[in-house]
């Protein structure tokens, strides 16, 4: 191992919570090479070192101050129990929201359906009877007089020069 | 049978007062301790360390057992106590606001001291002041990790999830520290050495 990989290895090692595959290779390492051993040693220096430095506890008040503070934080209102959270208070409204709009939703389209159906029923109507209609028109249309050949004035067929047959 | 504190804390949840009275009692102290030394003034720590039970209580019908109990706990201790460093540190010094922003590895703007050799502290033969100094020196992040690895003796994955960071960084994070430290608090780990051969005592 290379002094720096074990420099980091070190604290773990000072500390005592290397695992023993890190602090075997720790002490291979410290074995062979002088730096790293004093620098190990330095830490375990300050590490005691810094045991020197006193604690300062709580005062008395502590506790009776954090349940003041406690005690002073604004009380929920009767209805805020049944919104516990603002965000869900407007998760709700939106899901009613939501709902409304797809409950009226079918309905105005259902409403247009309606209408739709209405006019198809009018253009049933309007055709129902087209086949009549249309046989009306055919028969006021024709003249069955006109085409039957008048017999007595029955005009003689024009002869073209060529001896071709001509219908005016 | 005693309760973890996870089981305390839904006790809270479920509207029991007295779990919440049993872990205030039982970190108050790691609490006070830890933010003292975050901050160095008594009456801030002790309001910080208010609100965080503060805070506690507040969240109790939210609360989720995702993790220790203590590392969430310390995790709103740190958050407020950086938070309060910062303000406390733009309300006493003047600067620009488009400085660059400290790292963990950045020199702390706050402390005049820094600038001052150890052994100009030493006349103070306070050896516990020099070592809150030192400590007080560090980055804010790395100030932090010594002072839960060193004080509350939290493993590595706890100290790492407080902080957010992974284990790899955290590691980094601590040998920084405690190099600084090693430098800075050399003459008081020689100083017993030298006074004990003045004295002529074997050491």
């Amino acid at each position: 191992m290379k002094c720096e990989e074990v420099s980091k290895g070190l604290i773990a090692y000072v500390d005592g919570r290397a695992n023993p595959a890190e602090r075997s290779l720790v002490d291979a390492h410290l074995a062979a090479c002088a730096a790293c051993r004093t620098r190990a040693e330095e830490f375990r220096n300050v590490w005691s070192v810094l045991d020197e430095v006193p604690a300062v506890d709580p005062s008395f008040a502590f506790d009776a101050r954090v349940r003041q503070r406690i005690a002073a934080e604004p009380r929920r209102r009767w209805f805020e129990w049944f919104v516990p959270q603002p965000r869900l208070a407007l998760s709700v409204a939106l899901l009613m929201a939501l709902t409304v709009w797809v409950v009226k939703a079918p309905m105005s389209h259902l409403g247009s359906a309606n209408t739709a159906a209405a006019r198809q029923q009018e253009d049933f109507n309007a055709i129902k009877d087209l086949g009549v209609l249309e046989n009306y028109d055919v028969l006021t249309k024709f003249d069955a007089l006109s085409e039957l050949p008048a017999s007595g004035t029955e005009q003689p067929e024009k002869t073209s020069p060529g001896g071709q047959t001509t219908n005016d | 049978m005693t309760r973890s504190d996870v089981q305390l804390m839904l006790d809270v949840k479920a509207g029991d007062d007295a779990s919440f009275d049993f872990l205030l009692q039982k970190y108050r102290s790691p609490l006070v301790h830890f933010l003292n030394r975050m901050v160095r003034d008594t009456a801030t720590a002790e309001d910080l360390a208010q609100e965080v039970f503060l805070r506690v209580y507040r969240a109790r019908k939210q609360y989720t057992p995702s993790a220790k109990f203590t590392t969430w706990l310390f995790r709103i201790a740190t958050n407020l106590a950086l938070n309060s460093v910062r303000d406390t540190r733009y309300q006493k010094l003047e600067v620009p606001i488009d400085a660059p922003t400290d790292s963990e590895d950045a020199a702390p703007r706050e402390l005049p001291a820094r600038e001052m050799r150890i052994d100009e502290f030493m006349v103070e033969r306070d050896r516990a002041e020099i070592i809150r100094r030192a400590i007080n020196s560090l980055p804010e992040k790395q100030r932090a990790a010594v002072l839960l690895h060193k004080y509350e003796e939290m493993d590595y994955f706890e100290i790492a999830g407080i902080l957010d960071c992974s284990e790899g960084a955290l590691k980094s994070l601590l040998f920084r520290a405690y190099e600084t430290l090693r430098v800075q608090l050399a003459p008081l780990v020689t100083q017993p050495v030298e006074r004990r051969a003045r004295e002529g005592r074997p050491s």
